[in-house]
């Protein structure tokens, strides 16, 4: 998978909304981990030197994908972590997350993300590729 | 897109009716010229307004404002009414960033004063109001005053030194909804506010100085203290990580308790207003309101401190703070019956004509204060409320342009060197945290404010005062 399948922005008029894509279901929450960094860092270069371990649950996928979103939005405002990448591990609506990133801190014109929505969203499975969409408040 | 079979009808000068049809429990009434129409009608704003009037409970008729646009679950610039007693309450229509507002102060420094100091004045603001992004505030709360802050808002600011206590009364609710409780905020939203009070934010947020460009009424602006050439300073921002979280947490909690299956969609999850989960998110919802109130309440003390250093003899005068984003219980007359409902507007200013005892007593006479920015760069206008929007907008008109071009098609299809060579034509000095930010609130972006303000005056749900041009932008 290249980069540039991992995940995309789709035109918004208020928001941003993105599609991530994945193999697995694992692989696809890695991706959303991916376009989330790349909003709240506006594509810098981000270290990887920090790490951060999350257990997100959820009551259907749509649900968890929002928690999961929820839980990068909090870890940003309320630890200062941008995450960049994730090895994930799914089991049923439960998920436990290895995040790698940096201290906010070290870096200038960042983006927040003010919160997580269920519009538009949805989790799907297309022949062989995993596609999640989710629109952002901004 | 709208679903072109549905009939728009024209039911008088700007101003077009859907008629209730399949679930919907009221009809939908938009606020619009013909030109603003055309573009509502482009993205999903009125399939959202005909969700919201699917809703259980919802009264008389969904407002859609000039400057509607789509939103997430309810459509920005979207005012809903439910039964006090019978309605729910529904975060998703408050918007997530709660009490989202405007506040503007005026000065007493001359145009040629401040046009001599303009980039300094810029810088020093810039240095001491943080945007707040991937840094912190300068003011760190313990767990004791940041609940003070949620349960006292701006009147904890004050009696903390950040203001003076004639800002209070020219606040909408004084700037401390009393029915807050700082209990009902969750941790998680806490902790997300905790470093960000006194900060800007990003997006669309952003402070202004601005001079008095055009009166159209003089009566109105001499009593809202407003005149030609008049330095004004208007500022936009809300109640940042913390409103956010609280909107999340508890449409979590209400679709758990209540389900969203019956719901036209996930993101209207509602609670009956009277169950003990409306009534929490009703005081956790007041509590993140009192922390806007405060977070724009310390920024208008650090305009105040920037300034000084440049003009000693400075005055500057909070002329009204308004929110944006709210459900406010106010009365209405429904039928000839005096009803008390829960207004649920997002992206809408409250528009209260004179007589109204909410008002501070200032106003009583002339009616409310109402602030619309425009997009950055652009006019930004003062009206006044009016009886009319009591009677058919629930005393609602629009909040600003509403945007029209997605922050990706802005991004990719403006330039950042066109947008600079604009404002300097335009004699706007700016200071942001970056191009991309810039070109993302550029004015191609947004519907033309002068036509929303426009529609609003002619329809009398908000009456032309005075026009602001800005001078200089600061954004996060």
């Amino acid at each position: 998978m290249t980069e540039k399948t991992k995940f995309e922005f789709l035109p918004h008029t208020a928001d941003i909304k993105f599609r991530a894509y994945g193999t697995t279901l694992n692989e696809l929450f890695e991706n959303i981990v991916l376009a989330i960094s790349s909003i709240i860092s506006k594509d810098q270069k981000i270290s990887t030197k920090k790490g951060k371990m999350i257990s997100v649950s959820g009551d259907d996928s749509e649900s968890l994908l929002y928690n999961f979103i929820d839980e990068l939005i909090y870890l940003f405002d309320a630890e200062s972590f941008i995450p960049v990448k994730a090895k994930v591990t799914l089991m049923g609506f439960n998920l436990k997350a290895e995040l790698f990133g940096d201290d906010a801190k070290n870096y200038k014109d960042l983006d927040s993300i003010k919160a997580a929505t269920y519009s538009e969203m949805f989790i799907k499975k297309n022949k062989d590729i995993w596609t999640a969409q989710a629109v952002v408040d901004v | 897109m709208f679903n072109k079979m549905t009939e728009i009808n024209k039911i008088d000068e700007n101003l077009y009716e859907i008629k209730k049809h399949g679930k919907m429990n009221v009809p939908i009434r938009i606020f619009s010229s013909e030109k603003i129409l055309d573009m509502i009608k482009k993205d999903k704003t009125l399939e959202q307004a005909e969700n919201m009037a699917k809703m259980p409970g919802v009264v008389s008729h969904v407002v859609v404002l000039p400057d509607a646009h789509q939103g997430y679950g309810a459509c920005i610039g979207g005012v809903s009414a439910y039964d006090s007693e019978n309605g729910v309450v529904s975060p998703g229509q408050c918007g997530y960033d709660i009490n989202c507002g405007v506040r503007l102060l005026t000065t007493n420094i001359s145009l040629v004063d401040f046009e001599f100091k303009r980039s300094a004045v810029l810088s020093e603001i810039y240095k001491n109001v943080p945007s707040g992004i991937g840094e912190s505030g300068k003011i760190k709360l313990t767990d004791e005053q940041l609940d003070d802050v949620l349960n006292f808002g701006s009147k904890w600011a004050v009696e903390n030194g950040f203001g003076i206590s004639r800002d209070l009364q020219n606040t909408e609710d004084s700037g401390c909804i009393k029915t807050a409780d700082a209990s009902k905020v969750t941790p998680k939203a806490k902790a997300r506010g905790r470093s960000q009070l006194g900060t800007l934010g990003a997006g669309n947020h952003f402070l202004e100085i601005q001079k008095v460009d055009e009166i159209f009424d003089k009566e109105i602006a001499s009593a809202f203290g407003l005149k030609k050439d008049q330095i004004v300073i208007l500022i936009h921002t809300g109640s940042r990580g913390l409103g956010h979280q609280t909107a999340s947490d508890y449409i979590q909690k209400m679709e758990r308790l209540y389900g969203f299956k019956n719901l036209p969609d996930r993101e209207l999850a509602c609670a009956p207003i009277n169950s003990q989960l409306g009534k929490d998110y009703l005081a956790a919802m007041a509590a993140a309101a009192n922390f806007a109130f405060a977070n724009r309440q310390i920024i208008t003390h650090k305009i105040r401190e920037s300034f000084k250093k440049f003009f000693p003899k400075l005055k500057i005068e909070l002329l009204y703070d308004v929110a944006h984003n709210i459900a406010k219980f106010e009365p209405f007359d429904i039928n000839g019956k005096k009803t008390t409902l829960c207004v649920h507007r997002k992206g809408a200013t409250r528009s209260f004509g004179p007589g109204r005892l909410e008002l501070p007593e200032i106003y009583r006479k002339t009616g409310q204060p109402i602030l619309i920015p425009g997009s950055m760069g652009t006019f930004s206008y003062v009206l006044v409320g009016t009886k009319k929007a009591e009677k058919i907008s629930f005393a609602s008109t629009a909040h600003g342009a509403g945007r029209v071009l997605s922050r990706t098609s802005a991004k990719a299809n403006l330039s950042a060197e066109k947008l600079k060579a604009e404002l300097k034509a335009n004699d706007i000095e700016i200071k942001a945290g970056s191009i991309k930010g810039l070109l993302e609130e550029a004015p191609e972006a947004y519907k033309d404010v002068n036509e929303v303000v426009r529609v609003s005056h002619e329809l009398g749900i908000g009456n032309l005062v005075a026009r602001l041009k800005p001078l200089a932008v600061m954004k996060g």
